[in-house]
């Protein structure tokens, strides 16, 4: 299985996102430039954290007209997956992949730390071996994370269950306490109507073995090997 | 032809720099600032002959760049 990490100017967690899937899932991936128009082999694309471009006008904003952003579009709207971390979720809002835009955090600060998410959905390609309800440990580290879409959006995500992951406590309760930037409804992640496009603030890729703190965002990468494996098998016996 | 572009949050939307600063403001002792709301300001050089399409260039940069209509709103001045 090829995952496709796509490389921004100022993108600084592609090598995070390489190193979990080649060295700890033990899946190949490959470096795609921004430049490039073609994903090439991908069975899964990872859009990386950083600060694309330099965050410069608003974060993911210049990103978004990447030349490699048609293929992505392309990609997600043939219905495969894509995994948008931190500085890739917002890409994936200002592209129009996910709703919503982030604000500054409410605090103003830039936050580096470990919080708890709590697993909302597990009908995702990418939360498919979590399980309901349950609470991953994971870093994040953003000033820009602020999660915000206007009251019709928040509606219609909640409504059709599309928040995949919330900020909460470590016994899973929903709070103000445990919301580190100010995002709507606890919000870390959410996903498209088609649910293969995922999008979070937290880093799961920095959170794949124990010696770094956490191994809890594994499950994320796991998750969609088990998914595209399922998948592969059930077209084998179709075929 | 050049044109000014103003972005700024939508009043819908929290703006905490604004709050900050307001904050900031008061704590000097500013008590008749009732409010702040921070923005971005863009002067852009358009190669276009007449107000009209320099102001409609304008307007289709600012919509599809320089504001994200999602969260933020935009003023055009043709100077």
């Amino acid at each position: 299985m090829t995952f496709a990490v796509v490389v921004f100017p100022g993108s600084n967690c592609d090598h995070d996102a390489y190193y979990a899937v080649d060295h700890v899932l033990g899946q190949k991936a490959r470096f795609v430039w921004h430049k490039d128009t073609s994903l090439g082999a991908a069975d899964v694309v990872i859009l990386p954290g950083g600060f694309s471009h330099g965050d410069y006008l608003r974060t993911g904003a210049i990103a978004r007209f990447s030349p490699i952003m048609p293929a992505v579009q392309e990609f997600a709207a043939a219905g495969r997956p894509v995994l948008g971390i931190c500085n890739g979720f917002q890409i994936l809002t200002e592209c129009g992949l996910l709703p919503g835009a982030m604000l500054r955090n409410r605090d103003l600060k830039f936050h580096c730390e470990l919080v708890n998410v709590r697993v909302e959905r597990t009908d995702t390609p990418f939360t498919g071996l979590c399980t309901a309800g349950q609470v991953l440990r994971l870093p994040i580290a953003h000033g820009e994370g602020n999660y915000y879409a206007p009251p019709e959006t928040m509606d219609a995500l909640e409504a059709s269950g599309r928040v995949v992951f919330r900020y909460s406590t470590a016994a899973g309760e929903i709070s103000e306490g445990a919301n580190p930037n100010g995002a709507l409804h606890n919000i870390a992640g959410i996903c498209n109507e088609g649910r293969n496009v995922v999008g979070l603030m937290p880093h799961p890729e920095r959170a794949c073995e124990s010696a770094v703190g956490s191994a809890d965002g594994l499950v994320l990468l796991e998750s969609v090997t088990g998914a595209l494996a399922h998948q592969g098998a059930l077209q084998a016996v179709a075929r | 032809m050049k044109a000014r572009v103003f972005v700024t949050l939508k009043p819908s939307v929290f703006d905490p720099q604004g709050h900050t600063i307001v904050e900031a403001l008061h704590s000097l002792g500013y008590r008749d600032v009732a409010d702040v709301r921070q923005g971005k300001f863009f002067e852009i050089d358009l190669n276009v002959a007449g107000p009209a399409a320099a102001e409609k260039l304008a307007a289709e940069v600012a919509d599809r760049v320089l504001a994200n209509p999602v969260i933020e709103s935009f003023r055009v001045e043709l100077t």
